[in-house]
């Protein structure tokens, strides 16, 4: 397949990027698209150019690394699919393909397709979690959870973390992101205690990372590549509503 | 190099009782006052740096990805063993402690390996408070399936990505740490070499991945959980980042390297597509529970899978095992497939495959019965083959995944070199020769959950450590090494990309010291990469400078490190004269083709010391005593 590349070319955060335009005329269709952009590399290393950066690391579709915007769409053309298990049968001999890295104000670029997702972190970290201590868990049985209750926490719990939901925002939101965590936790027994407090610590966090809020668009499910749906928004606005009417630091506690 | 392994004594189930009633302990007000460095935030790291956190410890944390979360243990699959006996199916500590070093051909040590199936009913309960959404009945209870290797079932699992769930359990547990100020995390940092100060590790060299910016660390403990080095073969099932740089740093230092050459090649994988080829994706093990694995009776048979009939198929495994069948170990299974191919029966292009059939399946109970069980792993499948394999046999080929050997440690989990433990995949302890599917997510949460807190503290609390500080000469002189090293990567404008030399590398592994290997490949294979180490120092190319986000520059590092590890994986191979799980040698094998041990000579742990770039490195031994099972020929039949 031939191919040409118009990629996004920064060097630094602070420096400005632009497109660039690549051909490349040994790719095939069994190759997944970063094993294309691999061999891209290649040819730019022995042509004594610098590689194209770009993130990456199972290449199985589970670690939430890769991170690119293709022809305007986070993760390509495929339907709930990552980047790396995109595949370049996706595409046609002669196309013209646009990559860019994910946009939006919290994600700043570090380098070409790079860019910095620690605001996810820090949201997790105000209270992404279910707080217990290693050691003082009770026998695992001792709770049984309905299969559609533990099914439907699954559900949310395959996030992979990778923002595309930002990125295909027009607001730039990450409510999908917090929203699956929230509900993740939220609808298991063992995450009741903290449910309300999670939820406003989490909203307050990615308030103050700079996210857009929650218009309805829709594009996060869309592109979501663990099909993450945004009924679990809803969910999340139902607990954060509850928890505004709680007391602080009566996490728990269900008002109405 | 002092290889006491530290085992408690007295009868096999009670010593690691008898071991924590016996650790000294800290007290709240000290454990304050040490610090730990834990290097790899994957589910051994992550649940160490997050239970030493909440009892106290100072804790920094570090990883090469830009989170935390996305270590590799979160690719796992298929589920977590765990002796919990939920199916009264007759499953006991016992029983997965027997089955755990049957399934490692006798090569591990019995107390650790008690020790491992005592905690994991722990482990399930930890993992379900923290939020993990296993798998469940419709009664509400947690449901459990079976896995190569065993004839109970006990491996806990959601969906085909019990890993990631494990992962993120761990992951939530550091991030509350993090918050609450416990944890320094560190992301987009790798390590570059350990510190030992006085023979005790004490601190590590890093690289900031983004600024290139090189930083020294001191602490009084440092506890590496870097994962395993399939990554010597190129093309494995590791992430495209997964290293053996910390450990092999830590073994140029001092630290005894234990059975390097004990390394799994997992069966079900998706066969190589091409040269460009960058990754080999696994596909489950669980999926032997339902698939038949099949190849022509007849070499060369070209006819699409459908077209052949029933009698002219060879179920292989079922006719060679018939009492485990599908679910024979991965060593087993994966030689197994390279001898049908190697006769000439493999299918698909380059005749590197075999079939995963699920036609019986579909038709036994359903469409949706296999989709519910299997969905995920059957679209991946097709995303990437664009074959459907509800419609026709998956393809699966042998490829490298695991690496039993690692870091030699102790009962407390620490190496040669005091101060410096080692957790999970990236230690030799648990698994033998060849480890049993669900095992290394048991492992790994095993060591962080429930043994780690407990040892350091004997270590700590009767170390006497002195502060030493990072500007003292071992840590400026271990800084100026590293330095070095980088530059002289960096400004390296050779011939050949890092990658090449990296696919040769990996070539020479698989050949030689893959499913199969013989002492002449063996020394052919060492004489090749020395020439290609020496070459790659005079004509690797890499591009950009070191002060910036170069992903050359780092693969380069991770590179010039294989290519020492490859030999020492081939120098232990050569060395042990027997064939024992993984590690097979053609010339000691049975009538039938099986492995043959050599428990007379080999029933030990070969470790080895380092002594200096080009000098042969040291094998040291530490005896295997089996008190509690008896020695005997592992069959599956």
């Amino acid at each position: 397949m031939r191919l040409t590349l118009r990629i996004w070319r920064q060097k630094g955060p602070k420096e400005p990027g632009a497109f660039q335009t690549y051909s490349l005329d040994d790719a095939n269709e069994h190759m997944s698209f970063l094993e294309m952009l691999d061999v891209l590399n290649q040819h730019l290393i022995e042509r004594g150019e610098e590689p194209v950066a770009f993130e990456h690391d199972c290449r199985e579709g589970i670690c939430g690394c890769c991170s690119l915007v293709i022809n305007g769409v986070p993760h390509g053309p495929w339907t709930k699919t990552t980047v790396c298990q995109l595949h370049m049968r996706a595409f046609r001999d002669g196309d013209t393909i646009t990559i860019e890295p994910w946009r939006s104000r919290a994600f700043p670029v570090l380098k070409d397709l790079i860019v910095d997702r620690s605001a996810f972190d820090r949201i997790m970290a105000a209270g992404g979690f279910i707080d217990v201590r290693t050691g003082s868990a009770p026998e695992a049985n001792s709770i049984p959870i309905p299969k559609p209750v533990a099914d439907l926490a699954m559900d949310a719990a395959e996030c992979i973390g990778c923002g595309a939901c930002v990125a295909a925002c027009p607001n730039g939101s990450a409510m999908l992101f917090v929203a699956a965590k929230v509900s993740h936790l939220g609808l298991l027994p063992q995450g009741q205690p903290e449910r309300y407090k999670r939820a406003r610590a989490m909203v307050a966090q990615m308030e103050k990372e700079g996210f857009g809020g929650c218009t309805n668009y829709g594009e996060c499910e869309a592109v979501c590549p663990k099909g993450i749906s945004i009924t679990f928004i809803a969910r999340l606005n139902r607990d954060f509503l509850r928890a505004s009417f709680c007391p602080e630091g009566v996490g728990g506690k269900r008002v109405a | 190099m002092n290889l006491d392994p530290k085992i408690p004594s007295g009868p096999l189930e009670s010593r690691w009782s008898r071991k924590k009633n016996e650790i000294k302990l800290v007290s709240p007000a000290n454990k304050r006052k040490y610090s730990v460095i834990v290097v790899g935030t994957g589910l051994a790291g992550a649940s160490a740096a997050a239970s030493l956190a909440e009892l106290g410890y100072r804790v920094k944390a570090f990883c090469y990805q830009d989170s935390a979360r996305r270590a590799h243990s979160i690719a796992a699959q298929g589920g977590i063993n765990a002796a919990k006996n939920y199916q009264n199916d007759g499953d006991s500590t016992y029983r997965l402690f027997f089955e755990t070093i049957k399934g490692g051909d006798f090569r591990s040590r019995e107390s650790n390996v008690y020790r491992l199936a005592e905690v994991s009913a722990a482990i399930i309960d930890q993992c379900v408070a923290q939020g993990v959404p296993f798998a469940r009945e419709y009664g509400g209870l947690l449901a459990n399936r079976s896995f190569g290797g065993a004839l109970v079932s006990r491996t806990f699992y959601a969906r085909g990505q019990t890993g990631q769930q494990l992962l993120l359990g761990a992951y939530s547990a550091l991030c509350k740490e993090v918050g609450r100020g416990t944890v320094e995390m560190h992301p987009r940092c790798e390590v570059h070499d350990l510190v030992v100060v006085n023979g005790r590790a004490r601190g590590i060299i890093t690289r900031d991945l983004v600024t290139g910016e090189l930083k020294a660390w001191a602490a009084d403990a440092v506890l590496l959980c870097t994962g395993g080095y399939s990554n010597v073969f190129y093309l494995s099932t590791n992430a495209k980042g997964c290293n053996a740089t910390a450990i092999w740093r830590a073994y140029r230092r001092g630290a005894g390297f234990a059975n390097p050459c004990y390394t799994q090649i997992h069966p079900t994988c998706i066969p190589q597509s091409g040269d460009y080829q960058s990754k080999l994706t696994l596909m489950s093990e669980s999926l032997r529970n339902d698939g038949r694995v099949w190849v022509p009776k007849n070499p060369g048979d070209k006819r699409a899978p459908n077209e052949i009939p029933e009698h002219e198929r060879d179920y292989y495994l079922e006719r060679m095992y018939p009492s485990y069948g599908n679910l024979a170990p991965r060593d087993i299974s994966s030689r197994a497939a390279k001898r049908v191919c190697d006769e000439g029966r493999g299918v698909g292009p380059g005749g590197r495959g075999v079939y995963l059939d699920f036609a019986d399946s579909i038709r036994r109970l359903g469409e949706a019965v296999i989709r519910d069980r299997y969905g995920n792993l059957f679209e991946m499948y097709e995303r990437i083959t664009g074959e459907n394999p509800y419609q026709v046999p998956m393809r699966i080929y042998p490829a490298p995944h695991y690496t039993m050997g690692g870091l030699w440690v102790d009962y407390n989990l620490m190496s040669t070199i005091p101060g410096l433990f080692v957790l999970g995949e990236a230690n030799f302890s648990d698994h033998g020769a060849n480890r049993l599917g669900a095992s290394a997510l048991m492992q790994g949460l095993a060591d962080g959950y429930f043994v780690i807190p407990y040892t350091i503290g004997e270590y700590l609390g009767n170390a006497s450590l002195s502060p030493v500080s990072v500007d003292s000469q071992d840590f400026r002189d271990a800084l100026a090494e590293v330095a070095n090293r980088i530059e002289r990567l960096a400004k390296s404008r050779g011939s050949r990309t890092v990658d090449w030399f990296h696919r040769e590398l990996g070539r020479i592994m698989f050949d030689f010291c893959g499913m199969s290997r013989t002492e002449e490949g063996l020394k052919g294979a060492i004489t090749k990469i020395r020439a290609l180490r020496e070459q790659y120092w005079q004509d690797v190319r890499v591009p950009g400078d070191s002060k910036d986000l170069n992903q050359e520059l780092e693969k380069a590092v991770h590179v010039a490190d294989f290519l020492e590890l490859g030999e020492l994986m081939c120098l232990d191979a050569l060395t042990r004269r027997e064939s024992c799980g993984g590690h097979f040698r053609e010339e000691f094998q049975m009538e039938d083709g099986e492995a043959k041990r050599n428990d007379a000579e080999f029933a030990h742990v070969a470790v080895w010391e380092f002594q200096g770039d080009g000098k042969e490195p040291v094998r040291h031994v530490e005896p295997l005593a089996f008190e509690s099972v008896k020695l005997a020929t592992r069959s599956y039949k």
